[in-house]
């Protein structure tokens, strides 16, 4: 396979990393999921481009890298709710429109500015980056530095080679998507409920939290008026999964996102149904948001109906004529 | 055997083996650990993505997708745990540590502490009978245990913000080693120049995996740089 067309990277961004579904069965070494932060996007993004579902795409968190292609052309998109151009070789500028794809030639730069009311964005192109896998996933945990680039983020300088030097019979798809929505997540009852006073869990489901800039892949730190916990602030330590919440002494919830460490000791309160994940990645700090509480059955429907309309989303990409 | 199941969130099982920690509640969790690990290999049950065991929990992760807490629940249920038993995998792993300077940043204060002499305090250390409890927190990490009673400390009162990979810190009645730079508070007694977590390792990253014995070998400073250097 030869592999000319690259990307040049001229700018990396705040926190620009490969991410596709995840590495699974490793909880037991102390390796978390990883994995895209907003999975609907990820997903998206990769149908947008004709890629299968499991395909790497570039996450990239506020503002994005500034890239320019070299010895090909290509077709790519970006999900999210994104500002970014193309600036074309002849300097022309197009205005980017997210869930679209696009067309670029040799020398055409993207220049992705900054995610609007959101955290994350995703770059997707037809047939994907050429990435190394570990542990089949292409998922960058910078903590543990693992995945493409040794662990670490994107930096300048950087030369990312596309799988596809040439695109034959290119189409613009385009995607409306429109989604309302609220600050309420909705959370599951934790195991360690009880180890809080009465009037703390009446609290944690009537009052805002407030996510502070305390926030990255590894977890969101929440700021609210501080849990009251009656039996003990640590527990023995035990696993973790991504939508835990836990209360350290402070009384101040964390909540674990994708590159969570694998053992905590602190209480867990609750937990954040699956159906919400994506929609509280996405949210920006000093926003406020609001628990609300359901059941299993509830949780376990809900999620079923999300994973439905994002099919639904999928197979309602429409030709540009 | 397990105490109580419930779900954790929607996509994980929460088995809980009781309050008390030690090797035979550890022993019970490995066990079902192991012998999960094994149905998953057999495809006797699908959509299990993770199994983190820890000193008395075992957490079952699922894909909703596939699977889901009912599901698994009458999984569980339907285990002979008579079954259940796989003492001989134990494996004894050696661990290097040197208790030298520039490593044993807390052994002064320990000593103090604890009223014995480094020297007795590197002896009872050394004598104990090992083994891991879990592995995690950060990629690796192994939890050991269980240390002499005459050898509990608490956490450092403040910790601190970088504790060297390698290092070896002491907490109650466990024993870890740092498998990156992290910050933490464990009372640091020495290091180890043996590379416990190493992600090139495809088949086991981690040198050390939940229910292996532990035997510490000390080493002097002048070993440890030999062996570092590999």
């Amino acid at each position: 396979m030869s592999n000319n067309c690259y990307l040049e990277i001229i700018r990396p961004g705040i926190n620009s990393t490969f991410q596709d579904k995840g590495r699974f069965g490793l909880h037991h070494f102390g390796i978390p999921v990883s994995g895209a932060m907003d999975y609907r996007s990820y997903l998206i993004s990769n149908a947008l481009v004709k890629n299968d579902f499991k395909v790497g795409v570039l996450e990239f968190a506020y503002q994005g890298p500034l890239i320019k292609l070299h010895n090909g052309n290509a077709n790519f998109c970006i999900t999210g709710n994104v500002i970014f151009k193309i600036i074309k070789k002849n300097k022309d500028i197009i205005e980017g429109v997210c869930n679209k794809n696009y067309f670029i030639e040799d020398q055409d730069q993207i220049d992705i500015l900054i995610t609007k009311k959101s955290v994350f964005g995703y770059l997707s192109f037809e047939g994907g980056f050429v990435l190394e896998k570990s542990w089949n996933s292409v998922s960058t945990n910078t903590k543990a530095k693992i995945g493409p680039n040794d662990g670490n983020k994107l930096n300048s300088g950087d030369k990312i080679f596309l799988k596809k030097n040439n695109i034959e019979n290119f189409k613009a798809r385009y995607l409306k998507i429109d989604y309302k929505e609220d600050n309420e997540i909705r959370v599951l009852i934790g195991p360690n409920y009880d180890y809080f006073s009465k009037d703390s869990q009446d609290r944690f489901f009537k009052e805002d939290f407030l996510i502070t800039n305390l926030t990255d892949r590894m977890g969101m730190r929440l700021k609210g008026f501080g849990l009251e916990n009656i039996k003990s602030s640590n527990i023995r330590s035990e696993g973790i999964v991504k939508g835990v919440i836990q209360v350290p002494p402070d009384g101040h919830p964390i909540i674990m996102l994708s590159d969570y460490g694998t053992i905590g000791g602190y209480p867990k309160i609750a937990n954040v149904a699956s159906v919400d994940y994506d929609k509280l990645a996405q949210k920006i700090p000093n926003t406020k948001i609001k628990f609300k509480c359901i059941d299993l059955s509830e949780a376990e429907k809900l999620y079923k109906n999300y994973r439905d309309s994002i099919s639904k989303v999928i197979n309602n990409i429409k030709l540009i004529k | 055997m397990i105490k109580k199941v419930i779900n954790l969130g929607d996509t994980s099982l929460y088995c809980d083996f009781g309050d008390i920690v030690n090797k035979k509640t550890n022993s019970k969790v490995i066990n079902l650990f192991r012998y999960l690990t094994d149905e998953i290999q057999k495809k006797k049950i699908e959509g299990i993505i993770n199994l983190t065991p820890s000193y008395n929990k075992l957490i079952i992760s699922y894909d909703l997708k596939i699977t889901n807490y009912q599901k698994l629940k009458t999984f569980l249920d339907n285990i002979n745990y008579k079954d259940i038993n796989f003492p001989s995998k134990n494996k004894v792993v050696e661990i290097p540590v040197c208790y030298e300077e520039p490593f044993c940043l807390d052994l002064k204060h320990i000593s103090e502490k604890l009223k014995i002499s480094n020297e007795e305090f590197i002896n009872k250390h050394l004598s104990g009978d090992y083994f891991v409890y879990m592995t995690g927190f950060i990629a690796g990490m192994p939890f050991i245990g269980d240390l002499s009673k005459d050898l509990y400390l608490n956490r450092l009162k403040t910790p601190r913000v970088r504790v060297p990979a390698g290092s070896v810190g002491i907490v109650e009645q466990f024993c870890n080693i740092y498998t990156f730079e992290s910050p933490g508070g464990w009372n640091i007694i020495g290091k180890t120049p043996l590379k416990i977590f190493d992600k090139n390792n495809y088949l086991k990253p981690a040198v050390l995996s939940p229910g292996d014995q532990i035997k510490i070998i000390r080493i002097s400073l002048k070993e440890f740089e030999k062996l570092n250097v590999k």
